[in-house]
Order: C-alpha cells, then structure tokens, then sequence
C-alpha cells in the first residue's frame, strides 16, 4: 500500500500495540530546564533509570538570561531550575551544554546543528516547537512531562496515529519574502487549529528550493496551526547539511544516506486533507491579532468582527483588537512599534541574522526602538561574529546578545512592559507572552529590522535593491 | 502522573470560560514556570485574567473565576482549541490544583489533550449546540449540576444529555489510574530487541 513519509517513519518505530496505541521507539530525547525536573523527581520516586542517556541531549535555554552567563542572572527561582538541571544529568550520565558553553544554544537550534537530528528519526522534547526538527524528515513532537518521564525510563512513548495532511506550496517568492512569511501564510489561510490531529507534510517547488534553515522554521510553526508534527522530505540539501557534523554518521554516510532516500510520500499516497499556496501571492506577513492565525499582508486593512460569520470568531476577533489596541480597517504599515526582537527558535539561525543584517546594515534603529538581536545558539553567534554581523547590529543600534529564548516567552530577564508593541520574529502572539499587556506582532527578521529602522511596520521590499 | 485512582463519574457545577483559543500562557504564564515540583500552581492559574495586580491582592472582578456564583465549580465550561500553544504541563497541573476535575470544550489542542489524560483530568469533546445548551443553562443557573459519566461517555446537565467520544486507551487509563510506565517497562524485552535492529550509525 502507497504511504505517506509519515506513515513510513511511524512504522518503522512501532514496537508493540498497547490498547490500540502504538508504542513508538523514541531516537531522540532533548531536555531543557523547565519542563524536565518534575520528570526527574518522578524518576526517583521510583527509583527508575534513564533507559538511554545516550540518547538524551540537555541543554539550557529557556531561564537563562541573554546579558550575562551568571545561572543567577535571573533570580534565584530559575538558577535553582538550572541547578537541578545540572543536577539530574550529573546524576543520570546525560550529555549538557550548559550556559557558556559552546555547544549551548536553544534545544532545536543547536540539536540540529551538531547534526543529531537525521532523517526518518523520531524525535521528542518538552516543547512544542519541536516540530522544528520535521525539516529533516524526522518525525518530531512536542510532549507534556509526564512523557518525557516515559521517554526517559523507557525510551519509548504511546501514540495513536494522526491524520496526514499535504501543504502543496509551489511557485517562486518575492524578492524579500522569507520562510517566515510562508508559514504564516499558511496559519493565516488554515486557522490556528486548522491541523489540529494532523501531521503536515510540507511539499512542492517552493519548499524544495529552500535551505535547511529555511525548512526549520517552516516547520517550526507547525504547531501554530495545531499541528501534531510538520515534516519535509529529505533531499540532497538535507544530506549536504548534515555531512560532516558532529553527530552525523560518518563512516556510514553513504549508507545512511541510500536509507533516507527512501523516506519520501509515494506518489499515489492518500492525505486525509490537502491545502495548496502559491508562492508567488505570498506578501510580507504580520500578525494583528493574539494568536498566530491573526495574521495579513503588511498593506491589507486589519479585519474586524463583521469579517467573520461565527459568533465565537466575532468575539475573538474584537477582544484580540482591543488587547492590541487596533483598529479594524486600518493597515499596520502606519502602526508604530516600540520593541523589536530578532531570535527565538523560530528565527535564530544564521541565515536570519544575515537576513535581518542586510536591512540593519543601510540604516540606524530609530530612536523610539529598543531592538536586540539573540543568536539562536553559541555556534550562531560565533559564524555572526566571524561575518562581521555583530558589528552592524551593534553600529545600527541594536544590542548583541548571548544566545537563549530571550523575549520569545519572557521567562528570563527580557520581559516586556504594559502596551509595549514589538515587531518579533518569535512564534506566538498570546495574550502576556512577552509580558504582561505586552503586544506581540510576528513578522520575519527582514521586516523586524525594517520596523527597528523605520520605527512602524514598513514592507521591506520599500528596500527594494538595498538589500 | 502515573499512578493515581482512577477517574469513574464526576458530578459537579461548572463555570463557564466563554472564549474561544484559550492558550496555556493564559492559563499559567511563563513567569509561574520556574518552579521544579508539580503542586502549587492552582494559585496562578489564568493569572493575567484572573488579577489585577502582578501579585495577585486584587481579582479581577470581571473575570468569571472570581464570580460568587461560580465558587466551588469542579468543571471548566469553554470553547474551542482549548489549550493551545506550548506542551507545558503546568497548565494541567494548574487546572487540576485550583479544583477542576473535567473540562468540556468544543475541542482541545492535541499535546494538551494528552497531558490532561497523564495528569486524571478528564477532557470531554462535545459539538457545539451541546456547548451553547450547556453555556446557556450554566449562565441562568449557576447551580447546575453535570454528571459526567466516563464509562457510558456522556454529559448530563438537567433532562438532557450527551454521548461524548474518547479514545479507548484514553478512557481505559483513565478508569483504571494506571502506571503507564510500569506498564510499558513490561515490555523490555520487545524494546531491547527493537534497539538491536536499529542501523548502526543511530
């Protein structure tokens, strides 16, 4: 029977049928601070071990401050996360690249990376957004803790197969438009529940042409639309950028390459749903409203609730323009921003620093903006700093920082303020996440610089050859 | 968590959360992350809402959780997508220490979904004329009792009642309260076996 490339992956990982679930072998198992103590603390209650320590990569992301490498920067509540962090690897044989060090980055930047994440994996964290590692073709979740405690002792999890979704995105970008501004395209056109109970595959000619960065952060969002997991075939750019990484095979590469060759969708695969987009009608993205599926082109006029049929989305729709103090009709070129952010696991790659930095690099930042820029991960920040990026952050305005999920969530020292409006390239706009009363706009790294220089929502392609 | 008794009927009132998206930042923000344990988070749950001060000395007295007529209610009545956004675990957690035993949505976020099973809250889907019924009669009538029935899966709030879906592993480890991973470790041998098949450059 013709499979998809879910399928093939999830097959290939059953162990056993435990009422009517599957138990599905885990290859990978990334931990960070905040989601693994209670985990922990479960172990030990039971006196479990960890199954496979060599199969569990730790690393510290998510309370660690950007401006200083003190575990203690931001207070002692998140120093004794990272502590008991250290702690349980210690205790437990699990590899950690701390704070400092040059492994370190946030857990699906610097996974990545060093190459531990490989075609036709399965792949699990706590965190949503590990999706991101579908780029590989790996088969790659968020859970809750109580998993990771069950990947942990056993290695494996419990899962019921999802349905399978086709995104078809084909055509050629706009000079300008990014990977960012495909994805929220793609939650704008689905809804923020739009894949709920579905895994995405990600196809067609404009997927196929983009890098692997690229693909991560395609990926990356797909939980944005509910999305149990967001996965890309496999190719030669795929192949290329793991070659010669860290945690790469090796000597086995030639055969494990032929091996993920074959992790593809048969043509004649059934898709329970398929959506398709032109790349070409893809303007530059941002959000309006307080979830990533509130999203318009940077010209289109902002909705209102008389936009929408169904009492619920009315409603939505007028509490999500009155927290971000919008106006319906409107256009959000003219609206003004006070913040901007340049990061996360969504946008903190190289090729999004270069992208911001080809913007940053023919201006200053206005002088109503606070904008800092946050590598994604230590070896980020080294390939930045060896292009001469930091300096033109740093003579733009822009402060330089040591890698970490920074303002994405606000769980360390860059929080926002009551009505502050930042242009992010993070990847959830909700209500305080930033900080309380805080307003969230996502946009790419490209138009965040752009709103750094021009203190509004401009569409970089106003930049047009200077870039 | 793992082992815990099992989840057979709950009869409670219900206070209804009558928006649709609700996300776990609003239900438990980020700041309330820092801790390592699993209690404590009832406090802060939907923090931003529910106060109006950063340390919580004033509710909000327009947020429904601190309506008079809401107090005690062990069901949390709401809209669709329930639960999106991050894994965190804190949310179930938060949910379950503040009192609440179920939650009727219209549908939940998937990994939500799974941490209210891992954590014996229950998470009952129903369609939407069922969630307008049920808002209405809630809204006019705070006392309202609902039973919810795991075992025949349905809701019943007055003369009216509702079958709702769940999956069989779902309810079966709900019912029975059991050690997932005591359960799964029976299977070493068939993971040890698993492992030895592997590709050697895994």
């Amino acid at each position: 029977m013709a499979r998809t490339l879910y399928d093939k992956v999830f097959d290939a990982h059953v162990i056993d049928t435990i009422e009517g679930d599957s138990l599905l072998y885990i290859d990978r198992h990334l931990i960070h601070e905040v989601t693994s103590p209670q985990a922990f603390a479960g172990l030990e209650e039971k006196q479990r071990k960890v199954r496979r320590p060599d199969r569990t990569i730790a690393t510290m992301d998510h309370s660690i401050s950007t401006r200083s490498l003190a575990l203690d920067a931001c207070g002692p509540q998140n120093a004794l996360q990272l502590q008991t962090l250290q702690k349980n690897c210690e205790e437990h044989g699990i590899r950690l690249f701390p704070v400092g060090h040059q492994k370190q980055g946030i857990v699906h930047v610097m996974g990545p990376e060093l190459g531990l994440i490989q075609p036709g994996m399965t792949v699990v964290c706590g965190d949503s957004h590990t999706a991101t590692h579908g780029a590989f073709g790996a088969l790659a979740f968020g859970i809750g803790t109580s998993q990771v405690e069950h990947v942990l002792a056993t290695q494996t999890l419990k899962q019921s197969k999802a349905k399978s979704m086709l995104i078809q995105v084909d055509g050629t970008l706009s000079q300008g438009i990014t990977a960012k501004d495909i994805v929220l395209a793609i939650i704008g056109k689905i809804g923020h529940a739009g894949a709920t109970g579905y895994v995405i595959e990600y196809a067609g000619s404009a997927i196929d042409s983009l890098s692997m960065e690229s693909r991560m952060t395609i990926c990356n969002m797909s939980i944005e639309a509910g999305a149990k997991a967001g996965m890309i075939a496999p190719d030669q750019i795929t192949f290329d950028y793991l070659k010669g990484r860290e945690y790469a095979p090796d000597a086995d590469f030639d055969a494990a390459c032929e091996h993920w060759r074959s992790l593809h969708s048969d043509p004649d695969a059934h898709f329970d749903a398929v959506v398709s987009l032109h790349a070409d009608d893809i303007q530059p993205q941002v959000t309006w409203g307080t979830n990533p599926g509130q999203v318009i082109g940077v010209s289109d006029p902002i909705p209102g609730p008389d936009a929408f049929t169904d009492a619920v989305a009315q409603e939505s729709t007028r509490k999500a323009l009155a927290y971000m103090g919008l106006q319906a009709g409107a256009t959000l070129d003219a609206v003004a921003v006070s913040h901007v952010f340049i990061g996360s696991c969504t946008n903190g790659r190289i090729e999004d620093l270069r992208a911001a930095a080809s913007i940053a690099r023919h201006g200053k930042v206005d002088k109503s903006v606070t904008a800092i820029v946050v590598p994604g991960s230590a070896a980020v920040k080294r390939q930045a700093e060896a292009e001469g990026l930091d300096k033109i952050f740093i003579e733009s305005g822009f402060e330089w920082r040591l890698p970490g999920c920074s303002m994405c969530l606000g769980m360390n020292d860059d929080i926002l303020g009551a009505q502050d409006r930042c242009a992010s390239t993070s990847n959830r706009n909700f209500e305080g996440r930033q900080g309380r009363g805080a307003r969230t706009h996502l946009v790419s790294p490209a138009m965040a610089a752009a709103a750094a220089l021009r203190g509004r929502f401009t569409d970089v392609r106003e930049f047009g050859e200077q870039q | 968590m793992s082992s815990q008794q099992g989840f057979t009927t709950h009869s409670g009132t219900a206070c209804p959360l009558d928006q649709a998206n609700v996300d776990t930042d609003q239900i438990i923000p980020k700041q309330f992350l820092t801790g390592v344990t699993r209690t404590g988070y009832g406090k802060h749950l939907f923090h931003d809402w529910r106060y109006l001060d950063l340390h919580e000395q004033q509710p909000n007295p327009d947020f429904v959780l601190n309506n008079a007529n809401y107090h005690g209610a062990s069901i949390l009545l709401t809209r669709e997508n329930f639960g999106c956004g991050s894994s965190r675990e804190h949310a179930p957690w938060a949910l379950a220490d503040f009192g609440f035993r179920a939650i009727i949505a219209t549908s939940f976020a998937d990994i939500f979904y799974g941490n209210c099973i891992n954590n014996q809250l229950l998470p009952v889907t129903l369609e939407k004329p069922a969630i307008d019924t049920l808002f209405k009669q809630v809204e006019q009538a705070p006392q309202t009792l609902i039973t919810i029935d795991l075992e025949a899966q349905t809701v019943s709030a007055g003369d009216t009642r509702w079958q709702f879906e769940i999956a069989e592993h779902h309810k079966h480890n709900l019912l029975k309260g059991l050690d997932a991973i005591g359960q799964t470790l029976e299977k070493q041998a068939a993971i040890e076996k698993y492992e030895q098949s592997q590709p050697q450059w895994l």
